[in-house]
């Protein structure tokens, strides 16, 4: 069976609540037949709506979403066959477990004995086969998710939306039950939307991530594109840590340019910029940057170190360095010692290939 | 653990329960006094009065210590022939005491009670018994009037004897114990009482049905709609309450007449002719309209309690997992909000069995509850026993029914906010 490169298809979608503000501004997003896509953006960029347009519970104002080729805009949401988790997971409360994970085979009128035998598998699945005839409040959250999870899937949808489904978790559980999500995809191959602001969760567990922003996809790519190669000020900062400096493009040639800061001049990767004279941001991640590099880098420079804080794996280092004194560096923590002291001055070098220069802030 | 080893003790070597007794006796004693004004509160206002209720719903004294004398010689009459000559002048004796303090009337009240006609024969004695002279007391009495020559008449009053009887609580059920001691029930033409009872129950049962019926949906609306929204129809449901008992059921007699505005819109409308104006008032209709706008909130008031806190997720996975929007809402919404609908229909039960303004004002002859005949034994026959008998009746009777729910839905799923 070949894979359906456009299984999910947003096509040209816009949402607006109140007819005054578009919360979606013409998405188009097509998702590929057993892909894990998340849509990562801060609070109020419209990623949860985007979601619950798929699952039906709102309509698109303006274009069309197709669930493998079928427009479904028309399709009330209990015929659509999406799996759904919510984020407080939405378990009935009233209903075991069992029951709970019954109930979409029930609604479906499916026999008894193939209830039987669906929800044991769900159950094992999500290692919680002797839990069925508990009450989901007698069950601890990491255990309600995992139900959650497994009542999404146990009528075996063709896509599953989770909804921050990992919000309410603390650290540890999050991250093994990200793990879990991430074999239970992996296993049964289902298409999964994903919808998170956490961007920890999204590199580890997705095959691409849509990154949103007012209401626009502002990149969509695979979890390492996105971290190396950001392709505007936004998604730069919103991923990962990252170092700016703003300035004006000053010369460009060659695949590199020169950018003129408030001091002094580095040398940056021109992304977004095109002509000299534009204004820019220049990126770099904290761990391109290195201290005192054996190997010659085509920017040098020297910064004075204004705050050291202890991580355990990794020092972290912030620098006053031409002019901005927000750089942070990250040293792993090796047996080479390094001279990190309050107010020593360093060098520091970087390549121009990871100094992006985007689009201004 | 520590079973094994026996009582745990405190680093000090005072057993643990102990201590812990200790450091917690103060606040107890602090959390004690802070309900104890409650305490007192209930203990007078709601213990006091009911038991007061039940001893004068049982109280039998004023007969027996209006005729001392007749019941002492009455205690060797076996009641079947005639009392010997010692009861004759007994009573006389009593009588005259009673006539000549003017509290004669009370007496033949009662008597009456127990025996009809007893009131004009006791009467007629009275203006005779001032001219009996001494000795043969059986024979002047028996010749003031033939009934003295019944023995129901004595019997009557023997039976007025105890200082305590349950005769109220049959009378409430429109039962009584004959001459011989029996519990027989009334003629039935004279059974109104179980009419009452049973048209209350109904009146009371379909009060709760309608208050449900509109005040689920609007308790969802409630709990569902947007802030702004809400706010204005949780006053709009609230305004009435806040009107008084008796200006709303005045409005409701402005409208619900004859020549009031729902017939004159009836008319208008041309569902009826102008001559043919349906009574909408007077009669049990009028008592369910107006029951059921005045306890509405009642009911509202714990759905919405109960239905703001189901999470509207819980619908949307009903859906996503492919119920039908009405398939969602019985397996899963219904089921939820079901304490809010115990502790609703409970408490207007309650109210509706117990109502009595309106059904008073708008009610009408067909539409009186049990209620309405307690306050009229209250206040035109004034026997307050009966009232009393009936009332506790009826305390009894949401007891019950208290304990049936209970044992049905369980008093812990109640839900009142």
């Amino acid at each position: 069976m070949s894979k359906k490169e456009d299984f999910v298809k947003f096509d040209k979608v816009d949402k607006s609540y109140d007819g005054k503000v578009l919360v979606v501004k013409d998405l188009n997003l097509d998702i590929e037949e057993g892909e894990f896509v998340t849509m990562l953006g801060p609070s109020g960029s419209g990623k949860t709506t985007c979601l619950m347009m798929l699952a039906g519970f709102e309509t698109p104002t303006n274009g069309e979403i197709y669930l493998d080729k079928h427009p479904i805009s028309n399709i009330p949401p209990h015929k659509r066959g999406i799996g759904m988790v919510f984020q407080n997971y939405a378990l009935f409360p009233h209903m075991t477990v069992f029951e709970n994970l019954a109930f979409p085979l029930r609604v479906r009128k499916i026999s008894k004995e193939d209830i039987d035998k669906k929800v044991d598998k769900a159950l094992s699945m999500v290692s919680l086969s002797e839990f069925g005839n508990r009450m989901p409040g007698q069950l601890s959250g990491g255990q309600q998710q995992r139900v959650a999870v497994a009542r999404a899937l146990v009528f075996d949808p063709s896509v599953v939306l989770m909804d921050e489904p990992l919000g309410a978790l603390d650290k540890n559980l999050r991250e093994s039950m990200q793990y879990e999500i991430k074999h239970i995809h992996e296993n049964i191959g289902v298409t999964v939307v994903y919808v998170t602001h956490d961007q920890g969760e999204a590199l580890t567990m997705s095959n691409r991530i849509a990154v949103f922003n007012d209401g626009k996809v502002q990149q969509l790519s695979s979890p390492d594109k996105l971290y190396e190669e950001p392709v505007n000020s936004f998604v730069a900062e919103f991923i990962g840590e990252n170092n700016t400096f703003a300035g004006e493009i000053s010369d460009i040639s060659n695949g590199s340019c020169k950018v003129k800061l408030d001091k002094g001049e580095i040398i940056a990767n021109p992304i977004s910029v095109k002509s000299v004279g534009e204004k820019t941001t220049v990126s770099i991640r904290p761990e391109r940057a290195l201290i005192n590099p054996k190997d010659k880098m085509d920017n040098n420079q020297k910064g004075k170190i204004e705050e050291v804080i202890y991580h355990g794996d990794h020092t972290r280092v912030r620098l006053n360095l031409l002019g901005n004194s927000e750089f942070i560096l990250k040293v792993p923590n090796s047996s080479q010692n390094l001279d990190i002291k309050l107010g020593n001055e360093i060098n520091i070098g970087w390549n121009s290939r990871d100094a992006r220069a985007l689009d201004p802030k | 653990m520590s079973s094994e080893t026996g009582k745990i003790l405190t680093t000090d070597g005072i057993p643990l329960e102990e201590s812990l007794k200790q450091a917690e006796r103060k606040n107890k004693i602090k959390a004690f006094l802070l309900v104890t004004p409650l305490l007192l509160f209930l203990i007078i206002t709601y213990i006091v009065p009911i038991a007061d209720m039940f001893s004068r719903s049982i109280d039998d004294k004023m007969v027996t210590n209006m005729l001392p004398k007749t019941y002492k010689a009455m205690e060797k009459w076996d009641g079947k022939e005639l009392p010997p000559e010692e009861v004759f002048e007994a009573f006389y004796l009593d009588y005259k005491i009673l006539v000549k303090n003017k509290t004669a009337g009370k007496l033949q009240t009662q008597l009456n009670y127990e025996k009809n006609g007893f009131k004009s024969v006791l009467k007629k004695l009275a203006r005779k018994q001032k001219k009996f002279e001494e000795g043969n007391y059986k024979e002047q009495i028996m010749k003031v009037h033939k009934r003295w020559r019944n023995v129901e008449y004595w019997r009557a009053i023997k039976r007025r004897a105890p200082a305590y009887t349950y005769s109220k609580y049959l009378k409430g059920v429109d039962m009584y114990s004959n001459e011989d001691g029996k519990i027989v029930q009334v003629a039935e033409d004279r059974r109104i009482h179980r009419i009452l009872w049973s048209r209350t129950l109904e009146v009371a049962f379909f009060v709760t049905l309608f208050c449900f019926l509109m005040a689920y949906p609007i308790a969802h609306l409630l709990a569902t709609l947007p802030m702004k929204y809400s706010n204005l129809l949780m006053i709009c449901v609230l305004l009435p309450f806040w009107t008084s008992l008796l200006v709303r059921t005045a409005s409701w007699m402005i409208l619900l007449q004859q020549q009031g505005i729902v017939n004159d819109f009836f008319v208008w409308i041309g569902l009826v002719t102008d001559d043919n104006r349906p009574e909408m008032m007077y009669n049990k209709t009028g008592t369910y309209v107006a029951m059921t706008q005045i306890l509405l909130p009642f009911m509202v008031l714990p759905l919405y309690s109960v239905m703001k806190t189901i999470s509207p997720s819980l619908m949307r996975a009903g859906k996503s997992l492919g119920a039908t929007p009405a398939v969602a809402f019985f397996k899963v919404y219904f089921p939820l909000t079901i304490p809010g609908i115990g502790a609703g229909c409970l408490l207007v039960f309650i109210l509706a069995i117990g109502y009595y303004i309106t059904p008073a004002l708008v009610g009408g002859a067909s539409g009186t509850l049990i209620s309405n005949q307690i306050a009229y034994h209250m206040k035109s026959t004034l026997d307050w026993s009966f009232a009393s008998a009936m009332g506790l009746m009826l305390l009894t009777g949401v007891l019950v029914i208290y304990w049936i729910y209970n044992k049905l839905v369980g008093v812990d799923n109640i839900k009142l906010g």
